[in-house]
């Protein structure tokens, strides 16, 4: 009888399982905003910030009165970036916590593994995550906050044609954003008068990024844009130094955050970037209208973590602020005309850019709302 | 002999009544998503456990055969329009040709080597499907259109849950057989003793290649389902990190044991779900929970408790 008491021994174990799992169910609440972010292990710097935000600024707004009088119940799942986890994690939302909203996916790969169920069942959603395949196609239930990879590759090439650059070098490490950078840099090269003369890549765990160095150098390129980011983006902009390079050297809006200058020391001085105004805040000149709202952010955060904001604390910022101008145009939280809502969102101004969302545009926000910043004295400084 | 047959056959129905009744007692199409995914795991890792359990080879690579069913059956169904059972079978002869090429040189080596040589062919499909950005998408991976049988295409979690449980049965009973066949005594005694096997007249060596590619096939059955029902597909599935789950779900559950596989997965696919509310602590929770099975419980849950009551 030894595979029938193997068998009760199982079942007994299960059942013990799915009680366990069924007393984690939580209670009803005003409004249900449901958060994926990948707070844990290689994305956490993406996720880390996100969180902090979303919970600061639930707070706030809870403590201000909520949304339209309702309050804001945060139900948020963290992963460690693993798309699979948070496309379980999509499903949990929607079918156990029945959430009005959803904000996530801190990573492109997150993101589009939560978007067959988020679809499927029809929940409004705004992505944290970069590459412009999240909105290109548009899907119904889905919009993003961060400028698209291609809009940043377009601010860095206008720049490199001002300082009058005709042959571009390219270095990318292997991840997912990289390999949509690169394809972009490439793709939008001739359309702006440059050609490719070096197209390299790094491993993602690589050390010593000198070989790939040497042959950019070697190719005679008058600029290099780096398309990449986290670790690999200090090592790279370490060896730019060691070698004595003169290049105008580029990075994605992946490095601005002031981790990447603390982490780069002098090298990073000279290095340019495409930078969301949050990061700049106090340096906009009066009349921008971005001013007031990323000192405003910007103070708060700091406050709260005694942290400077990175870009990507701004993107969390923006989707609650899309979430609580949608639902108050929609007058309560109806998932259609919250998405309707979303979708006719107008001259939002927000930590990231000018939100005007359209049909055709699930984004927002395009090239106009980056600044371009140099490292200067181990700070950033705005260039235009 | 006679007992042992009914304890299978008592042992299968138990397990056909927990799954229909499972539906039932679920409170929502969430727990049934968890559920699919723990009978996905289940099926990789009975198919697993006859490799590690009954035939005692370890393989540290074994979410690579689960990536490549699942990519084959999205790149095949996505890019070439084929049918998705079509691709699925394409997905199993692939899976099987490759296994059966690796597994004469990789099964020579025993111990820490052959553990390496498992390990390196996942980490080489791994870098593989993340690198090959044109057809696998890279590492934010690519979508995968849905299940169709026969123009009938599963249109919620039920309808899944429906498919998973069947084949997830079909698996523990076609392994139970397997187990109690010439095959799977031959397993045994080369699990206990190659060198005893050889001169009791076992082709160790043709042994072992069947029961890779079974395995092989049992993950790529299980990634090309998990592939069409996610709707997405990472490279991460495919990863180092997928194998070493799967190893663990089998030893957590018991080893040469088919329902301690099943209950292995179940529990490991559900409990970072129960913990997700208190992420703070799931990993040392996880951990705990773990090394406190593996030190009181050495030989896996379901045997050791069933141990335990016939003891009684």
């Amino acid at each position: 009888m030894l595979g029938l008491k193997n068998f009760l021994a199982a079942s007994a174990l299960l059942a013990a399982g799915a009680l366990a799992f069924a007393g984690a169910a939580v209670a009803q609440a005003p409004i249900k905003l449901g958060a994926v972010l990948a707070t844990q292990g290689g994305p956490s710097f993406l996720g880390d910030p996100e969180a902090k935000v979303l919970k600061l600024y639930v707070d706030k707004m809870n403590a201000e009165g909520g949304i339209a009088g309702r309050k804001i119940e945060l139900v948020l799942y963290e992963t460690n970036g693993a798309a699979a986890d948070a496309a379980t994690f999509a499903k949990r939302l929607i079918a156990q916590d029945n959430v009005d909203f959803i904000i996530g996916g801190s990573t492109t790969g997150e993101t589009m593994a939560m978007v067959p169920e988020i679809e499927r069942a029809g929940v409004p959603f705004v992505s944290l995550g970069g590459a412009s395949v999240i909105v290109e196609p548009v899907k119904k239930w889905v919009f993003k906050v961060p400028q698209t990879d291609r809009a940043a590759v377009e601010k860095v090439y206008i720049d490199m044609k001002q300082r009058a650059a005709k042959k571009v070098g390219l270095l990318a490490g292997s991840g997912g954003f990289d390999k949509s950078c690169t394809d972009n840099a490439r793709a939008l090269a001739k359309t702006h008068g440059l050609t490719v003369a070096a197209d390299e890549t790094h491993g993602a765990q690589d050390t010593d990024m000198t070989p790939q160095w040497t042959k950019i150098k070697n190719a005679g390129v008058d600029a290099v844009l780096y398309c990449g980011f986290g670790a690999s983006s200090v090592v790279v902009t370490k060896n730019y130094a060691q070698l004595g390079l003169k290049i105008p050297f580029y990075h994605n809006h992946g490095s601005a955050s002031t981790r990447w200058i603390q982490g780069s020391g002098a090298a990073a001085e000279g290095v340019r970037l495409p930078a969301e105004p949050v990061l700049v805040a106090r340096q906009l000149p009066d009349r921008d209208p971005q001013k007031a709202a990323g000192v405003a952010f910007g103070d708060a955060y700091k406050a709260k973590y005694n942290e400077e904001p990175s870009t990507f604390a701004g993107y969390a910022y923006d989707a609650l602020l899309l979430m609580a101008d949608a639902i108050k145009r929609a007058g309560g939280t109806d998932k259609a005309k919250v998405r309707d809502a979303l979708e006719t969102t107008k001259g939002l101004v927000g930590a990231t850019g000018i939100f005007t969302m359209t049909a055709a545009d699930h984004s927002g926000v395009d090239v106009k709302s980056f600044r371009m910043v140099e490292v200067k004295n181990g700070a950033w400084r705005v260039l235009y | 002999m006679i007992r042992r047959r009914e304890a299978r056959r008592g042992g299968l129905g138990a397990l056909a009544a927990v799954l229909l009744v499972l539906p039932f007692v679920l409170p929502n199409t969430y727990y049934l998503n968890v559920a699919i995914l723990a009978g996905l795991n289940a099926i990789a890792c009975i198919g697993l456990n006859l490799l590690i359990g009954y035939a005692g080879q370890i393989s540290l690579g074994h979410a690579a055969f689960f990536g490549i069913g699942a990519y084959v059956s999205a790149i095949l169904t996505a890019g070439q329009g084929w049918p998705p059972v079509l691709a699925l079978l394409a997905a199993l002869v692939l899976n099987g040709a490759l296994a059966f090429a690796v597994a004469r040189p990789i099964l020579r080596l025993r111990g820490h080597y052959l553990a390496m040589a498992t390990l390196g062919l996942g980490i080489i499909v791994a870098i593989v499907l993340a690198q090959e950005v044109r057809l696998t998408g890279g590492p934010d991976g690519m979508p995968v259109p849905p299940l169709v049988l026969l123009g009938w295409s599963p249109p919620g979690e039920a309808a899944w849950y429906g498919i998973v449980a069947v084949l997830l049965w079909i698996a523990a009973w076609l392994s139970l057989n397997l187990a109690r066949s010439p095959i799977g005594r031959a397993l045994a005694a080369l699990n206990a003793s190659e060198i005893a096997a050889a001169t009791a007249g076992v082709d160790v060596a043709r042994h072992k290649s069947l029961v890779f590619v079974l395995s092989a096939l049992y993950a790529s059955l299980a990634g090309s389902l998990f592939a069409h029902y996610a709707g997405f597909i990472t490279p991460a599935k495919a990863g180092f990190l997928q194998s070493v789950e799967l190893v663990t779900m089998v030893v957590l559950g018991g080893m040469a044991s088919t329902f301690g596989a099943v209950v292995g997965a179940a529990i490991l696919t559900a409990l970072p779900q129960i913990f997700a509310t208190f992420h703070e602590y799931e990993t040392i929770a996880l951990g705990a929970i773990l090394m406190g099975i593996m030190i009181f419980l050495p030989r896996g849950l379901v045997p050791s408790l069933a141990r335990l009551a016939g003891r009684r």
